[in-house]
């Protein structure tokens, strides 16, 4: 294959692979961090505490963790048909990935907010504030960079995971890589996809890495 | 200012009961600092928060500045609880926020707009003398710089009360005598009631007017300082003034106030007794000066010297 042969495949599929893991952040951000907030709090000493609800989030998440990925977006095809009106193409991946990453960032926010002292939750108490404010401006601001650590990580997770979308017709370039260099004996196009990935890879991990280390200099 | 009578508090661990206080009953009065004394474990950690209910007590009441707490609910507790200010050891400040942002925190919480947040927080960094680290992170600060920090931030409410949970433990000595000296004149200016927690007693020493000293749970004596140390058996002094185990016949002579009179040598001429000094000290306590001796007298009218110093106001114990 020729480089104007490749070019286009390789746009395309970036493009499918950046749709995937930018909608599949968003809303693992938006269930994965209420999920481990509510795993601390709902804790023993925490800010709410109930053994009942703490059992019961604690068994979700790890159910969710247990599943390979692969087995997990067979699995969920129903309710993918029910939220998106289809089970094939990219934003039909978007469900699987973000069940699969939304209880893997719950833990990854839960082990940040324990690092928040003690002593700073109680202080806040003692100065009169409720729950909501402390978890607002205390809890969450103070393990911000232990989030956006584990967000990093969570982003890197996801564009491992959005390789298998091929299975469900989600593109990407895990999909390329095995069409052509798999399927075809397209050995040049499957090293240039694996190449694009670590790169894609690497600048997100920097990019994580240096925000979160911005945020713990103070 | 705070009141807090029958004070218990058990905590259940796998069964067990553990008694972290046993009936502790505490009267802090309007502006005046109070000591609690003792070892770790020995409960007054658990009381300080009992008084800002941050621990529930399993019995008793607290009081402060007039309001029973244990019966109020959560959004009425939350409003006192912003009327009673709080130090801590590790200074408890919120590392992503400002000096600034930390002070104004408990602003935020109380629900002041922006401008009062910014007129109050400028106040309150001039009053701990800080107004130049406005700007800068806690991570940036010292450890004495710190505690002023979370000294403004605890005023922001304009305090009945400030709790001071051994705050500071964590400071070395130069520093824990700037703070020190902080409080005391918060205390003079303001008219703040301070109740602290310490292990240390340089800190009683240097700005307390009253001490409780208690261990495994109890309150064993309580007082004004002065009051205290001239009471027989006292612990405080025991503790003030560490002196040797007494032989039976040793005097311990106490004297407040009055440290420079002559009256050792007053007792040797006139009752015809030899006096040897097993150990002694004198400490600046609460501003008076105040001594402890311990000596052994033989011969003569030793009898009648014990009594003529009992009589010039010392206070004499003599071991048995």
């Amino acid at each position: 294959m020729t480089w104007e042969e490749m070019s286009p495949l390789l746009w395309e599929a970036t493009g499918q692979t950046a749709q995937m893991v930018v909608w599949s952040t968003l809303f693992t951000v938006l269930f994965g961090l209420p999920l481990g907030v509510a795993l601390v709090v709902t804790d023993r000493g925490g800010l709410l505490p109930s053994r009942p609800l703490n059992s019961v989030l604690g068994m979700v998440v790890n159910i969710g963790r247990s599943l390979p990925f692969i087995v997990l977006m067979i699995a969920v095809i129903p309710l993918t048909r029910l939220i998106v009106g289809t089970t094939i193409g990219t934003f039909a991946a978007v469900v699987p990935l973000t069940l699969g990453a939304a209880p893997f960032f719950a833990r990854l926010v839960e082990t940040a907010l324990r690092e928040v002292g003690r002593d700073t939750v109680q202080a806040a108490q003692a100065m009169g504030a409720g729950r909501w404010t402390i978890i607002g401006k205390v809890l969450l601001p103070e393990a911000r960079s232990g989030l956006v650590a584990g967000l990093t990580v969570t982003v890197v997770a996801l564009i491992s995971y959005s390789a298998m979308a091929g299975v469900i017709g989600g593109g990407g370039l895990g999909d390329l890589a095995i069409r052509y260099g798999y399927q075809r004996f397209e050995t040049t196009l499957m090293v240039v996809t694996v190449i694009v990935l670590i790169v894609i890879v690497q600048l997100v991990q920097t990019l994580g890495d240096t925000v979160a280390r911005r945020l713990a200099r103070h | 200012m705070i009141d807090v009578s029958g004070l218990r508090k058990v905590y259940r661990d796998r069964g067990r009961e553990v008694v972290a206080l046993g009936g502790v009953d505490l009267r802090v009065r309007q502006g005046e600092i109070f000591g609690v004394l003792g070892q770790s474990g020995a409960g007054k950690s658990t009381l300080l928060r009992c008084v800002n209910l941050l621990e529930r007590p399993t019995e008793g009441a607290v009081s402060v500045a007039g309001q029973e707490l244990t019966s109020l609910g959560r959004a009425e507790l939350r409003r006192a609880r912003q009327r009673i200010g709080m130090i801590h050891q590790h200074f408890a400040l919120l590392s992503s926020r400002t000096v600034a942002g930390n002070v104004a925190f408990p602003l935020e919480v109380m629900g002041a707009g922006r401008a009062e947040r910014a007129r109050r927080v400028a106040e309150l960094l001039e009053l701990v003398g800080l107004a130049d680290k406005a700007g800068a992170y806690p991570g940036q600060l010292s450890g004495g710089q710190k505690q002023r920090v979370g000294i403004a931030r605890a005023l922001a409410g304009n305090p009945a009360v400030l709790l001071s949970d051994e705050a500071t433990s964590a400071l070395d000595p130069g520093t824990t005598q700037s703070i020190l000296a902080l409080l005391r004149s918060l205390n003079r200016e303001l008219g703040l009631t301070i109740l602290l927690i310490t292990h240390e007693m340089h800190v009683v020493k240097g700005i307390c007017d009253s001490v409780a000293v208690m261990r495994d749970g109890l309150i064993e004596e309580a007082g004004g300082i002065a009051e205290l140390i001239a009471r027989p058996g006292s612990r405080l002094a025991a503790e003030l003034f560490p002196l040797p185990d007494p032989a039976p016949g040793d005097v311990t002579i106490t004297f407040t106030g009055r440290a420079d009179e002559p009256v050792v040598s007053e007792v040797v001429r006139k009752f015809d007794v030899d006096v040897s000094i097993l150990g002694g000290a004198l400490e600046e306590v609460a501003g008076a000066s105040v001594g402890r001796l311990r000596v052994r007298l033989a011969g003569g009218e030793r009898v009648a010297a014990l009594g003529y110093l009992a009589e010039r106001g010392l206070l004499v114990e003599e071991a048995r």
